[in-house]
């Protein structure tokens, strides 16, 4: 038996009262801060929309009605399925996923350079010159873009007076805002785990595969990225979960005709008030973004176990 | 296999901002020769051979491989491999991978590089342990791994940093006579750095003697060990006694110098200061403790002084004398089974062949 080994010595090393007060604080997270509103979810999602009167009355019976509704839509549609919406889940995940690769290739030669010049007094200026814009709060940051990319912003006038354009190009309904907020609001989650990573790889390494003759890619490819792989994925999974979940930057940034899946949620609760279908709807979502991650993980050999390193 | 090629170093001059980490380096290195750098810890040896492999472009200087101009080559474009002084392996490729990496660069198929590693491993008495990550490896394994993937890019010259000092002392022997064998082998040109004057010794057909960025000496093992060319040389490689006093005669190679415990004393000039010494110079001899017996001989290498301590070493006996300035005195005698001990605060005198001393001008010793 492993686990009640793992106990003991846990509590052997911590002694009774310190291994107790931790063991009780581990508990109180999984159970009250992941279990719990979870769990109340997941049940919401299989219920009907019911006033308060006939909650727990004979009317208040599991169904599937929720989730056929984001397949099929509303009963006796004229449609087979509920386009309109599978459509907007569709276009989140590939574009969350297009911000996560976006970011990806922003920050790795970044990681890479701050990784790799150790420490100098500039390059530690340089990391926390790029934390203080996230001191100020994600809406204030997406309506700080939203300006920036309005039609008398600061980019459409600087084309403008470059005569790039003649008229203000529309950044928001493009969705290049929206794209750009996006990558912004999380990209600090991508850059720290992979300069961290890349900083823990040994300079001689590189050195002894130069000295070899390999060119820079085949360093990279075979050196440097297999050892930030971790630092990687969990960098991406980071950025996809949240970017498929962000629910500011859409609300702020997002085009007139192009709907975020999270706003679709929050109007089942909140406009609509139906929160058994916002909830089946929250649910979908998450279940898609764990398979998808875990998917890419399998495909790509990462571990679980690497992840938290 | 390639055959070794001449490496030599023309007037170098390293320096990082003001600091002038190299200085004046003219080193000549014959092909095939087993050539060591031998220093303390910062001395600069490691900076000579990033100058050399192309990781650093000297300040002033040339670097010339096989007769060749290395000026504007990058370490992928010389004919060296280097030794790193941690290894570098790359742990999260198995062992064969690791060996042929050089290959791989070259875009050698998967059959032919499998085929060289397994060879390769052979070589270094590591069959069929290809399939491993380095880390499941010893010490010593992954040593040979690394010397192996350094061969396997088949370099005119073989780069060496300090490849042992992570090893214990008993491997660290063994890996010496194999590193040597390996360099008779395949016969190219090894340049290997340590600060362990043994290994220079034991392995090297050359050493260069550095102290903080000068070359002091370059010379086969005897001439490094018998014949140093200054007092850090002297100090640094081997164990020393040293005697100052002032130079009052000199006759050829001969000179005699009024030490200042031990009145005057007979010593050979060493080469490299012949001529360079005057009569009332400031001046050090030495004698190894190997070269001092007991009893008294010539009046002008005799000395006598009390015994601090007596150390049995089993073959042999270390006796520690009262010397120049606090400094003790050491005598190494054989032990012949029949030599009586010697009482603490005795005092005893012992002499030394005048042919065995050497004297120079007075410089700065090796700190211990
Ligand atoms: N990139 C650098 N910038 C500034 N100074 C440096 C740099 N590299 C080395 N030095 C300095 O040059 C001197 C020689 O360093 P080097 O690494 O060559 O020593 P070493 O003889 O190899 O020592 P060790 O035996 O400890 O490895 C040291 O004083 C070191 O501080
Ligand atoms: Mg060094």
């Amino acid at each position: 038996m492993k686990k009640p080994m793992i106990f003991s010595e846990f509590f052997r090393n911590n002694g009774k009262l310190m291994g107790s007060i931790l063991f009780f604080l581990v508990a109180f997270w999984i159970i009250f801060l992941i279990l719990l509103p979870q769990l109340s979810m997941l049940d919401y999602s299989f219920r009907y929309n019911l006033p308060p009167a006939e909650v727990g009355g004979p009317k208040d019976v599991y169904t599937l009605r929720n989730y056929r509704f984001l397949v099929k839509g509303p009963e006796g549609a004229s449609d087979a399925f509920n386009y309109v919406d599978l459509a907007v889940f569709v276009r989140t995940i590939l574009a969350a996923m297009a911000v996560t690769i976006m970011n990806l290739i922003l920050c790795y030669p970044l990681a890479y350079f701050l990784g790799q010049s150790k420490g100098t007094g500039f390059v530690r200026l340089l990391v926390v010159m790029l934390i203080v814009p996230y001191w100020i709060n994600e809406i204030l940051r997406a309506f700080a873009l939203r300006i920036i990319f309005g039609d008398v912003g600061v980019i459409n006038g600087l084309m403008m007076q470059l005569g790039l354009i003649d008229q203000p190009y529309d950044f928001i309904n493009a969705d290049i805002a929206l794209y750009a907020g996006l990558g912004y609001a999380y990209i600090l989650l991508m850059l720290f785990p992979m300069y961290n990573v890349i900083e823990s790889l040994d300079r001689n390494q590189i050195e002894a595969a130069r000295d070899m003759g390999a060119s820079w890619i085949r360093i990279h490819r075979r050196v440097v990225i297999p050892h930030a792989k971790p630092g990687i994925a969990s960098g991406m999974t980071m950025v996809f979960m949240l970017s498929a979940g962000a629910l500011a930057a859409p609300q702020v940034l997002g085009g007139t005709s192009s709907l975020w899946f999270t706003q679709l949620v929050y109007q089942r609760f909140n406009n609509t008030l139906d929160w058994p279908l916002g909830a089946a709807y929250a649910i979908v979502l998450l279940v898609a973004s764990i398979t998808i991650v875990l998917t890419f993980m399998k495909i790509f050999k990462v571990n679980m176990g690497d992840i938290g390193k | 296999m390639s055959s070794g090629v001449d490496v030599n170093l023309e007037n170098i001059w390293i320096k990082f901002g003001d600091f002038v980490a190299v200085r004046e380096a003219n080193v000549n290195i014959n092909g095939g020769e087993f050539f060591s750098f031998l220093g303390p810890s910062g001395c600069g040896k490691t900076t000579i051979l990033r100058a050399v492999s192309g990781f650093l472009t000297p300040s002033e200087g040339r670097v010339l491989i096989g007769g060749k101009d290395m000026e504007g080559l990058g370490p992928n474009k010389r004919p060296t491999a280097l030794i790193f002084q941690n290894l570098a392996l790359f742990p999260l490729m198995k062992v064969w991978e690791n060996i042929t990496f050089s290959m791989e660069v070259k875009g050698a198929s998967a059959a032919e590089r499998r085929k060289r590693a397994d060879e390769l491993l052979d070589m270094i008495a590591l069959p069929g342990q290809g399939d491993k990550l380095p880390s499941e490896l010893s010490g010593g394994q992954k040593q040979r791994v690394a010397i192996a993937r350094a061969l396997c890019a088949q370099p005119d010259v073989l780069l060496l940093d300090e490849p042992l000092s992570a090893l214990d002392l008993k491997l660290r022997q063994h890996m010496r006579t194999e590193l040597r064998e390996i360099q008779q082998r395949v016969g190219i040109t090894f340049i290997y750095i340590t600060h362990d004057q043994g290994e220079a010794l034991t392995m090297s057909d050359s050493v260069a003697v550095m102290r903080a960025g000068i070359i002091d000496q370059i010379g086969d093992g005897n001439a490094v060990y018998d014949r140093p060319a200054t007092p850090f040389v002297a100090s640094f490689v081997g164990e020393n006694n040293v005697f100052r006093g002032k130079i009052t005669a000199i006759n050829g190679d001969e000179a005699l110098i009024a030490t200042n415990r031990s009145g005057e004393l007979r010593s050979k000039i060493t080469p490299a200061a012949v001529g360079k010494l005057n009569v009332g110079d400031e001046a050090m001899m030495f004698v190894r403790p190997e070269m001092l017996q007991l009893g008294a001989g010539d009046a002008k290498s005799t000395i006598t002084a009390k015994v601090v301590n007596e150390e049995f070493e089993g073959n042999s006996y270390s006796i520690y004398l009262e010397g120049d300035g606090g400094k003790q005195i050491k005598m190494a005698m054989p032990n012949l089974g029949t030599d009586p001990h010697r009482a603490k605060g005795e005092t005893v005198s012992f002499s030394y062949d005048a042919h065995n001393a050497v004297v120079m001008p007075a410089g700065d010793l090796a700190s211990e």
